[in-house]
């Protein structure tokens, strides 16, 4: 039976019934999730959710107590060695030797990934040039800004051209500026092959880079599916219809009927109607234009990542324990 | 089939063999010490230990105690100052339990261990710097001790088998320290463990003082002592004299002392979470 079989094929990375237990709690709880070749998974959850657990099982760094986990066909228990030859792992905290130059730090790293001298001292430089560090080559990485030392931690993780690449939170504590680049860092990455596995606390990271998402909570797997998938699943869109003038709003609400549930925003100024379908969206569009009713602006918005995540929160018992605490 | 999950530079690595070969460790020992040497390049304070204390241990003891003790500073000087080269290893080697520590404070050990080398290589390259650390400090307590009147009796190689056997026995204390290193929370404990363990070892010996004036419960303890066995050893090397069994006492209280923290350091530092 070969490591590879057929279905895998596009999976880089697969996790069955992960279970990381420290003395009685849980960290993970039977985590299930698949990452397809060269795509984005964003794990979102919020702090203590597992997710630090998760990619610290999947880069051979501690055992799970149950489940299995591969990565790129090779089994994180029995396959270890070869495991670390295909990953790259960008930590919450900058793992570079901070004593040593960036320079330094990337052809060490090289060395140890069996790169000739020459090799190494090449790569080391192609990556300083990508990641905006050449004028900072020769400092040490103490000097460093958090943004360049973080830039610096995502060069090292790419020496080897990893084929899965793991960023445990790779913007936590990074100032909006700074987080811009490494997203667009990691956006290349992408676009160069690497499939990514991103924990994030942030629902903007998430929808700005991962294609699909598993959203974690206490050590399990509470939703999942693409971005889209998963919005939609919580509500659909909600057409904002904006009139010149604001005070037709009421008139507008009564126009299409109790059965559409549009509720005026008088402070908004706008009518918001639940939308289901395309066929409805139309519907109710062409309906205000019937009705001859100006209007100045119309848009439609899928609900945020907040409100996602407050959602399938609230599903996982959330809303128990915040009862049981009243 | 087999390259369809690894679409970049390691599918040739990937489908090697998962051992780590001798070359491609030894260029991974290499890489290893190569970043511990640059580290005391860049913090050359971390040198003063090696640097100063065989200087002002020489000179405190030789004058403090060489009267009493030899009744003359010259005779006293070749008693201690091979005796002290054994000490120098073990002060050297607690350093490195402070260093192994605090690198785990940091992320770049978690790097170190997703990588694909052999793990004992981060801990090897850290014992074959200290030691160069170690040889520093005795070239340098030599030369004090040839200021003050060391004269080698013995020759060269008597004096060059003292310098290796010092540290070989240091190598092996390193493990130990390398050990406590992994499973002390703090530097600052590492470091007051160590003291409590090298100081009886460092003075219940027959380094500063011969055993036979001391009482005999302490006369038996230093016997024991493979410190002493050390310095006995050094000693007879360069002043000449019976040197097969103290030698074969040392060089089996190091293997000893390897064969057992060696491994555990090792497994330690695989499972550290």
């Amino acid at each position: 039976m070969t490591q590879r079989d057929a279905k895998s094929a596009d999976t880089a990375v697969r996790v069955r019934g992960l279970v990381k237990r420290y003395g009685e709690t849980k960290a993970l709880d039977g985590v299930d999730l698949d990452v397809r070749q060269g795509t984005v998974l964003g794990v979102l959850g919020p702090n203590g959710a597992g997710k630090t657990t998760l990619v610290r099982i999947l880069s051979t760094l501690i055992r799970p107590d149950a489940g299995t986990a591969t990565v790129a066909g090779y089994d994180v228990l029995t396959q270890p060695r070869q495991l670390r030859r295909v990953i790259g792992l960008t930590g919450q905290y900058a793992s570079v030797d901070e004593s040593l130059s960036g320079r330094e730090n990337l052809y060490m790293i090289g060395r140890l990934l069996d790169l000739s001298r020459r090799d190494a001292r090449g790569r080391a430089d192609e990556l300083l040039e990508r990641f905006s560090l050449t004028d900072a080559a020769r400092k040490p990485a103490k000097e460093y800004s958090g943004g360049m030392r973080r830039r610096l931690d995502l060069a090292a993780s790419m020496i080897g051209r990893p084929a899965v690449l793991y960023l445990d939170e790779p913007t936590t504590g990074l100032d909006p500026r700074t987080r811009n680049e490494v997203w667009e860092e990691v956006r290349n990455m992408v676009a160069d092959g690497s499939t990514v596995l991103l924990t994030t606390q942030y629902m903007e990271e998430a929808e700005k880079l991962a294609h699909e998402l598993t959203v974690i909570d206490r050590g399990r797997v509470i939703a999942g599916g693409r971005v889209e998938e998963l919005k939609a699943k919580v509500g659909g869109r909600t057409l904002q219809v904006r009139p010149v003038d604001p005070g037709v709003l009421d008139a507008m609400a009564a126009a299409l009927g109790r059965g559409a549930q549009a509720v005026a925003d008088h402070a908004g100024g706008v009518l918001n109607v639940p939308i289901l379908s395309d066929e409805q969206l139309t519907e109710v569009v062409a309906a205000l234009g019937a009705q001859g009713f100006a209007i100045a602006g119309i848009d439609t918005h899928l609900p945020s990542l907040d409100e996602v995540f407050l959602a399938v929160t609230r599903g996982s018992g959330t809303q128990e324990r915040e009862e049981l605490a009243a | 089939m087999s390259a369809v999950t690894v679409p970049a530079g390691n599918t040739r690595a990937a489908a090697a063999d998962p051992r780590i070969g001798l070359r491609a460790n030894l260029r991974h020992i290499g890489a290893l010490v190569r970043r511990n040497v640059l580290q005391i390049r860049q913090d050359p304070e971390s040198m003063f230990d090696a640097l100063l204390m065989p200087i002002v241990f020489t000179l405190l003891f030789v004058y403090v105690f060489g009267g009493a003790l030899e009744g003359s500073q010259e005779k006293y000087v070749n008693y201690m100052v091979p005796g002290l080269m054994a000490m120098m290893g073990m002060n050297i080697a607690m350093a490195v339990g402070t260093g192994v520590n605090s690198d785990f404070k940091t992320g770049v050990m978690d790097r170190f261990r997703t990588m694909p080398i052999a793990r004992s290589s981060v801990l090897i390259a850290k014992i074959v710097v200290e030691i160069g650390r170690a040889l520093v400090a005795t070239v340098i307590l030599l030369l004090m001790g040839f200021i003050l009147g060391l004269h080698v009796d013995n020759g060269v190689f008597g004096l060059l088998g003292a310098v290796v056997l010092s540290l070989a026995f240091g190598a092996s204390l390193m493990w130990v320290f390398i050990l406590l290193g992994l499973v002390a929370r703090t530097p600052q404990s590492v470091q007051g463990l160590a003291m409590i363990v090298v100081l009886p070892l460092q003075f219940g010996s027959s380094i500063f003082a011969k055993p036979t004036t001391m009482p005999g419960w302490l006369e038996a303890f230093t016997r024991y002592n493979p410190l002493s066995n050390l310095a006995d050893a050094s000693r007879n090397l360069i002043n000449g004299g019976a040197v097969a069994h103290s030698a074969m006492m040392t060089v089996m209280w190091a293997v000893g002392i390897t064969a057992i923290s060696a491994p555990l350091a090792v497994a330690r530092f695989r499972n550290k979470t």
